[in-house]
């Protein structure tokens, strides 16, 4: 048997182009492109537009003119546009609140070691996990002024001796909405929280345990500031989306009573969409803009503030 | 697997040339190149059997004669303004599209002018009633062409009203307020939304503030004169009458919770198109009454009562406009007049069982509205309606008030706990937002 000639493989040396790319600033660009490119189509383009819609009196189907700043001016003399800010942030603070306290609480108890801990997990995820529409329109049912099934049930146990009109007082209808809301938001606050507890060495609980701290004392002192950072970030996440929420008033009331439980992005698709005002529309959605900006470096600064210590 | 012979080939082929030559024969090309198909948008009727009747019997028929697909959507009437809009800045959407009472003039800029079709109509069946003329039309141009109007009359519970004492319908607004007083304390309240639905709510509110004297703006479309001591009139009675004779949920309804209130008993009577007393009668077994009789023959329909300065009514009208971004524009033309040609139209009509109005006094003398006494009121719906924006014009204006709900939200204000003054003082401040 002949013994092979030994060859050494040399690879083809490369294209330029590719050269190109082992430069990590040029990888990293090419990398970015796509996200950029979605980006720029899908965020940037619609908030140039609606930033050159706001500043004219277009509406549907006229382009309209140059008006400079009358519509902010018009929106911030209109007394339901007020009361949308108003709402916003009543709606967006009383639900951070309870999606906050109850997400950390059930993610405590999911952290714990227990039967069926998997499929409890996956279960309390359901919530967020259906489209809101569909499950805001089962809770639109439980509230309904005439067959809600919360009142029969009041009623039943003795309760109530009349009914709750849950949608139609003002009152009534901004605590409906916020209880929905945080049924929907509690599963995403408990589950990222309780990534975070899981990042947390149970040893350092055992080690204050040991030392005689009480689980409160273990609590505040131990899990909290360590989670601080992941709350942050999840409180952070859970502001942008609350503040700018639609589906559940636009399924719930539409705004209503008489316009009681208008949020910015529904009073502004009401103007803009529903009656064709398509600038003051825009000027409603923008006018969101500035508080949700200083909310996010607020909120930034400060977990890079909790990092860096 | 289809194999190419050429035997194929060749019968294609002679198949071509002899349609070819059909078509050079008779002088007359088809009428669409294949494949034309106009997207009609509407709303989920309120007689489900006519949307049924569209699909399966009517629409098939209609493709057959203009040699045209037809896609025909339905969404919930609340969302077709916001198509609407949607379609229009995106330059493409449904070729035609259903809108409801004066709104087809918020669209002007954005719709093909449907006068030739309206006058051929209106020619033909009678004439177009003022009120169909002052919701679709600014005098010069057909912004959307009528299609039919839903009467809103009051279905009331025949034999509760006796109960009280109450054998004809109220005719005045105090009588009512009396009468719906006695049958909530027997646990039978009335029924009325007052919340942004595009139905109910205004065909309550703006004869209400009429029949007091009210009125949004004056004749010139300039001068706003919602202020006045007839309309807090009216707001203060409209604040008593729903505390002591509504169901409180009303202000959370829209258009389809007073027919559920009615048909499952929990309501004597509320303004409606006649859709509860036709689901009565689709289901007589269904709804029965506590003294175990079909609901059916116990509603009977009414109009609204008179106030101090009169009697009015403001009844949901339907048209269609005809976007002029539609690529499609003479084939969707051609689809509304082939429904509105009276054998077509006639099919739907009957499918309505009254329910809708047409918009021709011609056929208030259809052999349907012998057929059942109940329906009567309904007939002439389309003479006695006014059109919103009274006293000025129904157009874009009127329309904005109308779509933004302002005349409802007064009303809703002052039944929130607001004075009735602060509640038309609102008012008066948007609206002149829109009118001067």
């Amino acid at each position: 048997m002949a013994i092979a000639e030994t060859q050494v493989y040399m690879p083809p040396a490369p294209r330029p182009r590719l050269r190109l790319l082992e430069d990590e600033r040029w990888l990293a660009l090419v990398l970015l492109v796509p996200t950029l490119v979605l980006l720029g189509m899908f965020i940037a383009y619609p908030f140039v537009r609606g930033i050159l819609l706001s500043v004219t009196n277009a509406r549907v189907g006229v382009p309209g003119d140059f008006v400079g700043l009358a519509n902010f001016y018009k929106i911030f003399n209109d007394g339901i546009f007020r009361t949308s800010v108003y709402n916003t942030f009543v709606y967006t603070g009383v639900t951070t609140v309870f999606k906050l306290a109850l997400g950390l609480w059930l993610a405590m108890l999911l952290n714990r070691n227990f039967r069926g801990k998997a499929f409890t997990r996956a279960f309390i995820l359901l919530p967020f996990i259906i489209p809101t529409v569909l499950s805001t329109f089962a809770w639109k049912w439980m509230f309904d002024p005439t067959f809600s099934v919360l009142n029969w049930l009041l009623y039943h146990f003795g309760l109530i001796t009349g009914r709750i009109n849950w949608l139609g007082d003002p009152d009534l209808a901004m605590i409906s909405i916020i209880i929905v809301n945080i049924w929907r938001g509690v599963p995403f606050f408990a589950i990222s929280l309780l990534a975070g507890l899981q990042t947390i060495s149970p040893e350092l609980s055992e080690a204050a345990a040991i030392d005689g701290a009480k689980p409160w004392q273990r609590f505040w002192h131990i899990t909290w500031p360590l989670l601080l950072p992941v709350t942050m970030v999840v409180v952070l996440f859970s502001v942008i989306q609350t503040f700018s929420d639609f589906q559940i008033v636009y399924v719930m009331t539409g705004g209503g009573p008489a316009n009681a439980t208008h949020l910015f992005a529904t009073y502004a698709y009401q103007i803009g969409i529903g009656t064709g005002l398509l600038s003051e529309g825009a000027a409603i959605s923008l006018a969101m803009f500035p508080i949700l900006f200083l909310v996010v470096i607020i909120q930034l600064l400060y977990i890079r503030r909790v990092e860096v210590r | 697997m289809t194999t190419i012979t050429r035997r194929n080939v060749l019968k294609s082929g002679t198949a071509l040339v002899g349609g070819m030559a059909g078509i050079l024969a008779t002088g007359r090309a088809p009428a669409f190149a294949q494949g034309t198909t106009v997207h009609w948008l509407r709303w989920n009727d309120f007689v489900p059997a006519s949307d049924q009747l569209l699909r399966k019997e009517l629409l098939p028929e209609a493709e057959k004669a203009l040699g045209i697909k037809i896609n025909l959507e339905t969404v919930n009437g609340n969302d077709l303004q916001p198509r609407v809009t949607a379609s229009v800045q995106s330059g493409s959407g449904p070729d035609l599209i259903m809108i409801f009472n004066n709104q087809s003039a918020l669209y002007a800029e954005s719709v093909v002018d449907l006068s030739d079709l309206a006058e051929e109509v209106s020619s033909k069946e009678g004439g177009l009633y003022k009120y169909s003329r002052a919701v679709t039309s600014d005098g010069k141009k057909f912004n959307s062409m009528p299609w039919t109007i839903v009467g809103a009359m009051n279905a009331y519970r025949k034999s509760w009203f006796e109960e009280i004492g109450v054998t004809k319908f109220p005719e005045t607004w105090d009588a009512y307020y009396d009468a719906g007083k006695k049958l909530k304390a027997k646990g039978r309240p009335l029924g009325q939304a007052v919340s942004h639905s595009f139905g109910d709510p205004p065909t309550f509110v703006y004869p209400l503030l009429w029949s007091f004297g009210g009125k949004e703006v004056e004749a010139d479309e300039k001068t706003v004169a919602i202020n006045s001591k007839n309309t807090i009139d009216s707001v203060k009675f409209m604040t008593a009458f729903y505390k002591d004779t509504c169901d409180e949920g009303g202000l959370a309804w829209d258009d389809t919770s007073n027919n559920r209130a009615f048909l499952s008993q929990t309501i004597s009577s509320t303004l409606n198109g006649a859709s509860i007393y036709i689901e009565s009668l689709r289901n007589p077994d269904k709804y029965i009454t506590e003294k175990g009789v079909p609901l059916k023959t116990d509603i009977l329909h009414a109009p609204l009562p008179k106030g101090p300065q009169g009697q009015f009514g403001l009844h949901t009208f339907f048209s269609h406009m005809l976007m002029s971004y539609s690529p499609n524009q003479k084939a969707a033309k051609d689809l509304l007049r082939w429904a509105h040609t009276p054998a077509n139209y006639e099919k739907w009509f009957i499918s309505q069982k009254g329910f809708a109005t047409p918009p021709t006094a011609q056929w208030e003398s259809h052999e349907l509205w012998g057929a059942d006494p109940v329906m009567d009121p309904f007939k002439v719906a389309g003479r006695l309606g006014q059109a919103p924006g009274f006293a000025g014009p129904a157009g874009k204006k009127a329309a904005e008030a109308l779509t933004k709900y302002i005349i409802v939200d007064m009303y809703a204000k002052a039944i929130q706990g607001g004075s009735a003054e602060d509640a038309v003082k609102w008012a008066e401040s948007e609206l002149k937002k829109i009118y001067t």
